[in-house]
């Protein structure tokens, strides 16, 4: 199977195929529904952002809280479909890609397509198996937010499928 | 009258929320076990191993099967000769909260729908109980995670209503969920009843084993024949399509219900359906 290193970058999505299953190589931020609300609302108000979202992939996921021990909890895709009010401000700041379960909408479609950006698909409710594949892990912002605060991770051969360039 | 303490009861629903979120039911992996036997897509046998070794690890690693550890619900059914001392409230929220601490579970509940603050302990469950002959208490606890909740749904249909448009209904609403409720999914409906009694039943429909039919002959038709029809939308996991492998089960429960109206509710449950019982 492909690898793929994380960040991305134009050429390498250019060269991505619908379909083709993937293994996810590098660094990704997690985020989930209040932590883009409250980066979106930073965005209209044009408020300095607490991460760069330049090139970043975004994994929608809330894990559980790690034991002693543990690099993360268990961490599996959310429904993507609840951020799609939020990808026009992300991928206009710089996101290239985005990991989560389920179809996005036509608007989703259209921006991803205008922008050159990727949405993958992960496989859902195998949480405990996912968290396998992330070898580190630590929150970059919004902490107050729990389980939705916003993580830096590193996976290696996280197994994902490209849904939509 | 037989006695008990609502300290057992706090210490039933602690190891039945730790064994729901870590131990996916034996029914419903054998079931995706099958599912995987049967498939004929490369990539779809392979997301459905992931699925199974996702169940291995977490029994084996004691890690949650599913990072949302859900909503718990919890159903006490009390014999009338029983007789509880002490808080029953109480002793079941702590249960929760002990679980959910020991268990290194995600706590997923906020306190309001629009102030939205999490209450950082996974309470409070939802408590429901019904009275059943004997001096028994069963519980069951279920562990809802909002995923495939959200893809669930409900309609008051016409009493005049053929069969035929409630199948139409379930398709069509299937057919929009798509993969996001993380399928195989095990769909629970309740016909009957009230809007109320036939949302209840769609939940408890699930507990029923996978690969069991309803008594009732023309809902057991509708069984199968939903099992086919959702089959073919061709619904797989990760997006995938797939001939067999967007449900595992349908199973429905019906309750008489007024000349007026005909409920329907369907539950949504992902291939992570996790609920544990016992009796006490």
């Amino acid at each position: 199977m492909k690898s793929l290193n994380l960040p991305l970058n134009k050429e390498a999505i250019k060269r991505l195929r619908p379909g083709e299953e993937i293994l996810l190589n590098g660094s990704l931020l997690t985020a989930r529904d209040a932590a883009h609300k409250r980066l979106c609302d930073a965005i209209k108000l044009c408020k300095k952002l607490p991460i760069d979202l330049k090139d970043e992939t975004i994994y929608y996921a809330g894990p559980t809280p790690q034991r002693k021990g543990q690099v993360i909890g268990s961490c599996g895709p959310t429904t993507s479909s609840r951020m799609d009010p939020f990808v026009g401000p992300l991928v206009r700041n710089g996101v290239l890609g985005m990991v989560g379960k389920g179809e996005r909408s036509k608007e989703v479609n259209s921006l991803i397509k205008k922008y050159g950006v990727v949405y993958f698909v992960t496989v859902g409710g195998a949480g405990a198996y996912l968290s396998e594949k992330i070898v580190s892990s630590s929150i970059v912002a919004y902490k107050d937010l729990g389980t939705e605060a916003i993580r830096r991770i590193v996976v290696k051969d996280f197994p994902a499928i490209v849904s939509i360039k | 009258m037989r006695k008990i303490s609502s300290d057992i009861i706090r210490d039933s629903v602690k190891r039945l929320c730790l064994k729901a979120n870590i131990e996916l039911r034996k029914d419903v992996l054998d079931a995706i076990k099958a599912l995987k036997k049967k498939e004929s897509s490369l990539k779809v046998k392979r997301a459905l191993d992931m699925i199974i070794q996702n169940a291995e690890i977490a029994k084996k690693k004691r890690l949650p099967i599913c990072q949302d550890t859900g909503m718990v619900v919890v159903y006490l059914a009390i014999g009338q000769k029983l007789v509880i001392e002490g808080d029953i409230v109480k002793a079941v929220s702590k249960g929760v909260k002990e679980a959910y601490i020991e268990g290194y579970f995600r706590k997923s509940i906020v306190n309001d729908p629009f102030l939205r603050k999490n209450t950082n302990t996974n309470l409070p469950p939802l408590i429901y109980t019904s009275i059943i002959p004997g001096n028994r208490l069963n519980i069951r606890v279920g562990i809802k995670g909002f995923g495939c909740e959200n893809a669930s749904f409900t309609k008051m249909f016409r009493p005049t209503d053929p069969i035929k448009k409630i199948e139409d209904f379930i398709l069509e609403n299937i057919n929009n969920i798509k993969s996001r409720a993380c399928p195989p999914m095990y769909i629970g409906i309740g016909i009957g009843g009230t809007l109320t009694k036939a949302v209840s039943m769609s939940k408890e429909a699930i507990f029923r084993k996978v690969g069991t039919y309803s008594k009732i002959r023309h809902i057991r038709t509708l069984e199968k024949s939903l099992f086919k029809k959702i089959n073919d939308l061709k619904i797989g996991p990760m997006g995938l399509k797939s001939k067999n492998s967007a449900v595992f089960g349908v199973s429905v429960l019906t309750y008489p219900t007024h000349i007026a109206g005909l409920p329907v509710a369907v539950n949504v449950s992902c291939h992570a359906t996790r609920d544990a019982g016992e009796i006490l």
